[in-house]
């Protein structure tokens, strides 16, 4: 597939002008994230009040398909359960790999603007860093790699 | 036998025509491409670019290289501009190392029969090749191994682990691959030696002045790329050589990104150690060469053990064979050696210097069609560079540079190509690197400026 198709209006004006960017003065969640193939790095911050995610804030150098993601990301999960990001976390994951259902499509709305993420396998990792990050801010992992053992998508080619 | 081998010309223009005949279908575009390569040069007018033709046949090279016109990226043709990360072969090679394993192949050094003659025959006879491209003076001097990564830490291993002691010093540059600086600092660790570091201008060469105020009674040893994989730069790698030697220091070079561009001998350059890789000029991958000074590599302990590397074996004493066994143990990359001195046959066939120059118009052309569009950041602009060019658009990530590139069949390499020293010394994370090879034309040039100007528009 051509990557052109990827960069719509939306994602161009997410990386442009990315949502909840910076940090939070007092977040209850943090992670980072890092790609070292391509060297993108994010720092996410987020307050959860009870189940409920109030607050949540990123910041770092990346393409402009991770950027799009993380704020696109933001904006989906802000005032949501937590039990409701980690069914996006997996419906994201899902719809990068090619593995979405009926249900999580729907369940996914504007963010599948990235579907055609999947045939670009290189990209692939750009796209997911933040929903990893996410995952493991909220469920306590200070650091994550896209080339650890914990990698979203393992074996995928690089 | 002769430094030169002559048979080559006529060996690379009868491939050339042989191909250009059974594929003049494909062949044709390139004629084309050619000809519009001339006029884009002279629409745009670089300067000394205008109307600049290579002094040997462009289409007929191209037809050399089967994966120029055998690929097609999203239906259009490919362009290949990622030559420092690994070149093309030529068919000259693919036919010399189908040959081989049709007909040549056996173990070598081992067997009495005439397969291991054969083979142990031209082997031996790729290291003569290798030792005239380098003008080295004796074969013994060519070690071969996996690639530049691994003749640099043989040295490191081998060289470092005997030489260094507590407090030693070990000159690198700022703007060293990774291949060029992990080595040292493993070896640095071990023995409690530290490395001292040339500092990189702003053009992105290395500050000589600097370089002089880091020896002192403690420097054992200096190592220093010959060319820059990220910038393109060329070193002074003779004088920072004459330099060291006065304070009785060696030097190793690590030459993977100069012997694709320009005629290295190291006896001229009276270098001490010399590294490159073989998939970097036009030879496969899996086969590199380190050159060492007969004197060191003598003194040297070996660096692998196994079969090949002993003269005799008991579990009371074992004696090393001579350099340069010593350093190549177990059964070695015996078809890649045989088509990389294929490679240097066909290199030399053309003719580096001649190479050279077209690349260089190649560079000076990219340079001045990038340089014109608003935003662009050349990162790497010392006077003197080989044929390599990384720079960055305003605030684009790189990445996504290389892949709408890609849209376009334009291969680039994207990313801190292992150089994260120098990439922190512009304050930039990743640079997009086009770096070309004399098959390149002008066209594809015009291609990659044309599309990064599109690029550009598409993010502002
Ligand atoms: C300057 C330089 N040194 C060392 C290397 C490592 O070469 P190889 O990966 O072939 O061992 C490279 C290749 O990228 C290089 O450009």
């Amino acid at each position: 597939m051509e990557s052109r198709a990827l960069y719509q209006e939306v994602i161009l004006d997410h990386n442009r002008k990315p949502r909840n960017y910076g940090r939070l003065e007092q977040p209850t969640h943090h992670s980072e994230g890092l790609n070292p193939l391509c060297g993108d790095h994010i720092q996410l911050d987020v307050a959860v009040d009870g189940e409920q995610i109030k607050q949540l804030a990123f910041e770092g150098q990346s393409c402009a398909i991770c950027k799009a993601s993380a704020s696109m990301m933001s904006a989906a999960v802000k005032g949501r359960s937590v039990a409701e990001a980690d069914q996006l976390v997996d419906g994201f994951r899902a719809l990068a790999t090619g593995t979405a259902d009926a249900e999580q499509m729907v369940t996914l709305g504007r963010l599948r603007v990235f579907e055609g993420i999947k045939d670009l396998p290189s990209r692939v990792k750009c796209a997911v860093l933040p929903w990893h990050t996410l995952h493991a801010a909220l469920h306590a992992q200070s650091v994550v790699s896209t080339e650890g053992d914990a990698d979203p998508v393992p074996g995928n080619p690089t | 036998m002769s430094a030169v081998p002559f048979s080559h010309n006529t060996t690379a223009s009868n491939q050339g025509a042989r191909s250009a005949e059974g594929a003049t279908a494909s062949t044709a575009p390139v004629a084309a491409a050619v000809a519009h390569a001339v006029d884009s040069g002279a629409a745009h007018g670089s300067a000394g670019v205008a109307g600049m033709q290579p002094d040997f046949d462009l289409a007929r090279v191209r037809a050399d290289f089967p994966i120029l016109s055998e690929v097609r990226v999203h239906g259009r043709p490919l362009v290949y501009l990622d030559n420092a990360a690994s070149s093309q072969m030529p068919q000259a090679v693919i036919e010399r190392i189908v040959r081989y394993q049709r007909s040549g192949h056996a173990n070598i050094h081992r067997g009495v029969h005439y397969l291991s003659d054969q083979a142990t025959n031209a082997f031996e006879a790729a290291r003569s090749t290798v030792r005239a491209f380098l003008n080295a003076c004796e074969d013994r001097e060519i070690i071969f191994t996996s690639g530049t990564t691994e003749a640099i830490n043989l040295v490191a291993s081998s060289w470092g682990r005997s030489a260094l002691q507590p407090g030693d010093e070990i000159i690198l540059s700022e703007l060293e691959h990774h291949a060029n600086i992990v080595p040292w600092q493993m070896v640095c660790d071990e023995k409690g030696a530290r490395i001292r570091v040339i500092p990189v201008t702003d053009s992105g060469e290395l500050d000589l002045e600097a370089y002089r105020r880091l020896f002192n009674a403690r420097t054992r040893l200096v190592g220093v790329a010959h060319v820059s994989n990220a910038l393109g730069t060329v070193n002074p790698v003779q004088e920072m050589i004459s330099i060291a030697h006065a304070y009785g220091v060696p030097v190793l070079v690590d030459g993977a990104q100069a012997v694709p561009h320009e005629t290295v001998d190291v006896q001229a350059l009276d270098c001490d150690f010399y590294a490159f890789s073989g998939h970097k000029l036009y030879g496969p991958t899996g086969i590199g060469v380190l050159y060492g000074r007969a004197a060191l590599l003598e003194q040297m302990p070996p660096y692998k053990g196994g079969g090949d590397m002993i003269l005799s074996v008991s579990f009371e004493k074992t004696t090393y064979n001579h350099i340069p066994h010593k350093f190549e143990a177990g059964t070695p990359a015996i078809m890649p050696a045989i088509a990389l001195a294929a490679a240097i046959d066909y290199v030399n066939g053309i003719g580096l210097p001649r190479m050279g120059a077209w690349e260089q118009h190649l560079l000076a052309h990219a340079t001045a069609r990038l340089a014109a569009i608003e935003g662009v950041r050349i990162i790497g602009t010392a006077p003197h560079k080989a044929a390599v060019l990384s720079f960055n658009i305003g605030n684009v990530h790189p990445h996504d540079v290389g892949s709408l590139l890609n849209d376009e069949g334009i291969a680039v390499r994207t990313g801190h190509h292992c150089a994260q020293p120098v990439m922190k010394r512009f304050g930039v994370p990743a640079t997009v690197r086009a770096s070309f090879a004399f098959y390149n034309t002008l066209a594809e040039v015009d291609l990659l400026a044309d599309a990064i100007g599109r690029i550009k528009t598409l993010f502002e």
